[in-house]
């Protein structure tokens, strides 16, 4: 009885001293991506056996695994998109290879991969910020014109240029870090990152008003409901289907005056 | 009392003393260079590491404890994982649960090292643990598993850290290896395979109805020199097939601990030992007649 206690005792010992550790080892860097396909955080842990066939079919040895003393979880792959981006073979080896399903065969389509989201950090370094002509991530994105677009802007600097600003849709956007790679500057202004760190996230009763209106065809609201604020409008004029409370409101504030 | 095999070679010669150890390194070595030939000569062979490997590109095998902790993580595993867990057990049934431990596992040469080295440097005291430490920590890890939703134990598990680690790079994990062998050599003998490993008990569960087996089968002729007693990792897995005619147990070691080393079969000058099958274990006619009367 007591043997057991003891024995029950210590192994719960070592156990909780692993589970803690293991709890905090499960946090990712931010600089490491896992494959395409690749769980959730917590189902992904659990489901990948660190058996490292992911990394053996990847023709372009992209994929490592991490090492004791790495901040990676022990055994898992990963890449770093700085130094190898994903090169997104349509046939996706590395999903074939995992014996597990800790990535997802679900995944046929690699630009459906949603490894992470690229995003442009840094807006005081970035050459097209700047207003220069670099494109190098847009030029490189193998979704160009879906996951990277150049949106103009008026260059207020020069005042007779345009901005070309690169702007990452994370609808599209599969992570693969080829922006990340070939960004010229000697650190990167566009990272990668795990899209739970990189993407915004609305109140879910959010509505954005012309995508409902868009969604429905027509305007949710009827026009005659709609109640129009008061427009500050200079003395005098008058602008046509505009309240124009001003009057009112002069008149009763020279009425509230005295007090 | 003269050195461990001493008798033996005098009786068998060198190689014969030796025969099964030997072979069991070559077979050690073979597995390990099977795993290299592909990173270091660029002929994939097998790939992968002992969690999950594919031999020739067709053929799975899976370690069965990671598969059952990702199971108890509570993840439907796919069919290739699965497949290569029904070869691995089908493969160890026959051959032994623990062949895994003393023929494959990469940890065992470290273990024997210290094991040897602490005969040969002569340390004599040992911490204390029960055998049974390892089924509690078996467990421990599958309620991890279970309690976290991830593999836990693959964090520190020092058989796939060093196997994988020779193949994908160690890192940090060098420190672990020498930890187990440090851990063996100076504070329990035979601490880590024979006492902590959930791995190896995990095999020993597969043992527990495996075919092959080392047999007792000319106990009469034991001079009870203890030597097999002295190299053997689990030594209380002979004392009832060597010892226990008169209590009518039959000579083959049927204990799932017994990791079919062979090192009883090379060590005793009398051949006393054998493999066998499981199957071929005559209970004793002694200990029947012996408890007829009463």
């Amino acid at each position: 009885m007591l043997d057991t206690a003891k024995m029950a005792c210590g192994v719960g010992m070592l156990g909780l001293g692993l589970g803690l550790y293991g709890k905090q080892a499960r946090a990712l860097p931010p600089g490491a991506i896992r494959p395409p396909g690749a769980l959730k955080k917590d189902d992904f842990l659990g489901a990948c056996v660190r058996c490292g066939l992911c990394v053996r079919d990847c023709p372009y040895d992209i994929l490592s695994l991490a090492r004791p003393g790495h901040e990676v979880a022990t055994g898992t792959p990963f890449f770093v998109a700085r130094n190898k981006p994903c090169e997104m073979c349509e046939d996706i080896p590395c999903v074939k290879a995992c014996p597990t399903g800790a990535l997802d065969p679900a995944l046929t389509d690699i630009t459906k991969a949603k490894m992470g989201l690229a995003v442009l950090v840094d807006h005081e370094t970035c050459l097209n910020f700047l207003g220069l002509r670099c494109d190098v991530c847009y030029r490189v994105c193998p979704l160009i014109d879906k996951a990277i677009t150049l949106e103009l802007q008026h260059n207020e600097r020069t005042s007779k240029h345009t901005r070309f600003l690169p702007t990452v849709h994370s609808d599209q956007c599969t992570g693969c870090g080829k922006c990340e790679a070939s960004c010229v500057l000697e650190v990167s202004a566009i990272k990668v990152y795990p899209v739970a760190l990189a993407k915004g996230e609305p109140g879910s009763h959010y509505r954005i008003g012309w995508e409902e209106k868009r969604k429905a065809g027509k305007s949710l609201v009827e026009d005659r409901n709609i109640i129009d604020l008061p427009d500050r409008l200079p003395e005098g004029v008058k602008l046509e289907g505009h309240s124009d409370p001003g009057g009112r409101l002069k008149s009763r504030m020279s009425d509230e005056a005295p007090r | 009392m003269t050195a461990i095999g001493i008798e033996a070679i005098q009786a068998k010669g060198w190689w014969a003393t030796h025969r099964w150890l030997l072979l069991r390194r070559l077979s050690q070595l073979s597995v390990m260079a099977l795993f290299m030939a592909g990173p270091w000569l660029g002929l994939w062979l097998v790939k992968g590491n002992l969690n999950h490997s594919r031999t020739l590109d067709v053929l799975p095998m899976t370690d069965p404890l990671v598969l059952i902790q990702s199971l108890a993580a509570g993840h439907a595993v796919e069919r290739n994982a699965l497949l290569g867990l029904a070869v691995v057990l089908l493969f160890y049934l026959i051959i032994g649960g623990r062949a895994y431990c003393s023929w494959v596992c990469p940890v065992n040469v470290v273990t024997d090292a210290a094991a040897w080295l602490r005969r040969r440097i002569g340390i004599r005291g040992s911490a204390h643990i029960s055998r049974s430490a390892r089924y509690w920590i078996l467990g421990m890890t599958l309620a991890l598993a279970a309690i976290t939703g991830s593999i836990a134990w693959e964090m520190i598990n020092p058989v796939s850290m060093l196997h994988r680690g020779l193949i994908f790079g160690m890192g940090a994990g060098w420190m672990v290896i020498l930890a187990v062998l440090l851990f063996d050599l100076f504070v329990m003998s035979r601490g880590w395979c024979g006492h902590l490993c959930p791995v190896g008990a995990c095999f020993s569960l597969i043992g527990r109805w495996s075919l092959l087996r080392v047999s007792a089968e000319r106990r009469d002729s034991c001079n009870n020199c203890m030597d097999c007693f002295a190299v053997c990792p689990e030594p209380q897995v002979l004392r009832s097939p060597l010892k226990g005619a008169a209590k009518g147990a039959g000579p083959v070691v049927m204990s799932p601990n017994c990791t079919n080393c062979g090192r009883c079969i090379d060590i005793c000058s009398k051949d006393v030992f054998t493999l066998s099958s499981r199957f071929n274990n005559p209970v004793s006619m002694a200990g029947v007649s012996a408890t007829a009367p009463k």
